[in-house]
């Protein structure tokens, strides 16, 4: 009797740490593969790297030089992606959680949205030329670029603060409503303000894309190679993923120039963690404000 | 007694979607007495009190028949704003729910949205907090978070924000199902103080409560009415049989 009870907790115990160490290794696979990538980057991509390289604009063809112009123009697309998709995106989330009376019609809506962000990229590019390039006649340019971003990255915002706005609890709304405030004072003053910092969480992950997408933008802002900085959003840009391509695929001496391909990419993922940072810290700051 | 009826129910009826929670309830609330609404779960007595102040509409698929008169108006008149009704109605929940804000903007973010005279928050913060015996605990902490008060305290600070409307009624929804012995008897006398000034209606789980505070009581079953009257007849010989088996411990 003892020893069988001895037996089934010994296999009990087994069975635990056997489920431990597999999911322990799964963490560590995506550790590893995740720090080789950066490594490789990294090693690769340091040489390139100097204050002329992130200053100067590209020379000799795009051969030598820096790339301060793609730095640039992806720092005023991710912005300008980011100004359009995060207001409205919370708009409509607002509007799918809190108003709207649910129904069919919006779980229609809700799947429709969660289609556009399984979308490729490409052809959010091919929309953006085709709407905002042409029959809006905004040309290539900042505007039309961050606008198709703006709409790339819309679905994972709109998710994220769907998710957000779920996670107030009930009883907040209730407080307010039950003093006699108006329904949208209580989404603009409660529920936003505690949901805010988890909308920022999910669009970080919009950022990161928005920054880091080459379709959307290769018909409607990026240029090839331009060594003038743009005077309005209704200039192009170079950028830097486009920028990648460009010298990878592209380029004059592909080969010679791997150097400055390689400090490129280490320098997009330098801005994409810029970015994400300055959400991150927006996000802390807030978060101090709304524990419950 | 005409003359002191502040709510007045009329042949109520309420459906959660093709479920009737509340069959036919007519009954009338006093001016300045506190009411207990007592029965066993899922009898309809906190489905009443949210119907009061019109909480129940933020449910989707529910239905009101008959008529409930405050102040010789239906409340669920077409014409009739329930944000109005429930400035004049406050409510206190179950569990604490203050907001995650400092203790003085709990109390002041009410009325500072709802009223245009906004000169005299601090007074207004002041004299709400007194009123639910919370002051002198809190008065050097009206700054910090309200989410580190403890439960009871968060409690009497959602007393105090419901206070700080000045409605003419105050509904609760068990509020002291979720406090210890302790702060239970901190919020039974706040009550007692309380009656002279507003009227209460309180939902409560706890019989000797109900005795304790009320005026008067309402016993429901099943969203039935079973018996409505005076506290202590109710808890020393109610006219109905069932009311007594409840009462006693012999069902429920």
């Amino acid at each position: 009797m003892d020893s069988v009870q001895n037996n089934s907790m010994k296999w009990r115990y087994f069975k635990q740490t056997l489920f431990f160490s597999v999911v322990r290794l799964s963490v560590l696979i995506i550790a590893l593969a995740l720090g080789g990538i950066l490594f490789y980057i990294i090693v690769n991509g340091i040489g390139a790297i100097s204050w002329d390289f992130i200053t100067k604009p590209p020379t000799d063809s795009m051969t030598k030089g820096g790339i301060m112009p793609a730095i640039l123009g992806t720092i005023y697309l991710t912005v300008g992606a980011v100004a359009v998709g995060l207001p409205l995106g919370i708009a409509s989330a607002i509007y799918l959680t809190e108003y709207a009376k649910q129904g069919r019609v919006i779980r229609l809506i809700k799947v429709g949205i969660n289609c556009l962000a399984g979308v490729p990229s490409v052809v959010f590019g091919l929309f953006g030329l085709g709407f905002f390039v042409m029959f809006m006649k905004f040309g290539s340019s900042i505007l039309s670029g961050s606008l198709t971003l703006g709409f790339l990255i819309l679905p994972t915002i709109i998710g994220a603060a769907e998710e957000a706005l779920k996670a107030v609890p009930q009883t907040f709304r209730e407080a307010s409503l039950s003093l006699g405030v108006s329904k949208w004072q209580t989404t603009y003053r409660i529920v936003l303000p505690n949901a805010l910092p988890g909308i920022l969480t999910g669009s970080i992950l919009g950022i990161g894309r928005a920054a880091g997408e080459t379709a959307p933008i290769m018909f409607t802002a990026a240029a090839y190679f331009t060594a003038k900085l743009p005077g309005s959003i209704f200039d192009e840009v170079m950028a830097l993923p486009y920028h990648i391509y460009v010298l990878a695929t592209a380029g004059t001496n592909i080969e010679a120039t791997r150097p400055i391909q390689f400090g490129t990419v280490l320098v997009l993922v330098g801005v994409v963690l810029g970015i994400d940072l300055v959400a991150i810290v927006v996000r802390s700051y807030m978060r101090k404000n709304t524990r419950w | 007694m005409e003359e002191n009826i502040i709510i007045k129910l009329s042949n109520v009826n309420f459906y959660y979607g093709q479920s009737r929670a509340l069959t036919d309830i007519s009954m009338n609330f006093c001016k300045n007495k506190v009411t207990a609404l007592i029965g066993p779960s899922g009898c309809g007595k906190s489905t009443l009190l949210r119907l009061l102040n019109r909480m129940n509409d933020l449910i989707d698929d529910t239905r009101v028949e008959g008529e409930i008169l405050f102040e010789d108006k239906n409340i669920y008149a077409s014409d009739v704003d329930p944000v109005e009704i429930r400035r004049k109605i406050g409510m206190v929940f179950q569990k604490p729910n203050p907001f995650p804000k400092t203790i003085y903007n709990n109390i002041a973010y009410g009325p500072k949205l709802t009223s245009t005279n906004h000169h005299d928050l601090d007074a207004l913060v002041e004299q709400s907090l007194k009123q639910a015996v919370l002051w002198d605990e809190v008065k050097d902490l009206l700054s910090k978070s309200a989410m580190n008060l403890s439960g009871g305290q968060q409690q009497r600070l959602c007393i105090a924000r419901a206070l700080a409307m000045k409605p003419d009624i105050l509904l609760m929804d068990e509020p002291t199902s979720a406090l210890d012995p302790i702060s239970t008897a901190k919020i039974e006398e706040l009550i007692e103080e309380l009656k002279k000034s507003y009227t209460i209606i309180i939902v409560t789980h706890n019989m000797q409560q109900a005795a304790r505070i009320s005026d008067e009581t309402a016993f429901f079953y099943i969203g039935n009415l079973v018996e409505y009257n005076k506290t202590e007849k109710i808890f020393t010989k109610p006219d109905v049989k069932h009311t007594e088996d409840y009462i006693t411990g012999r069902f429920g």
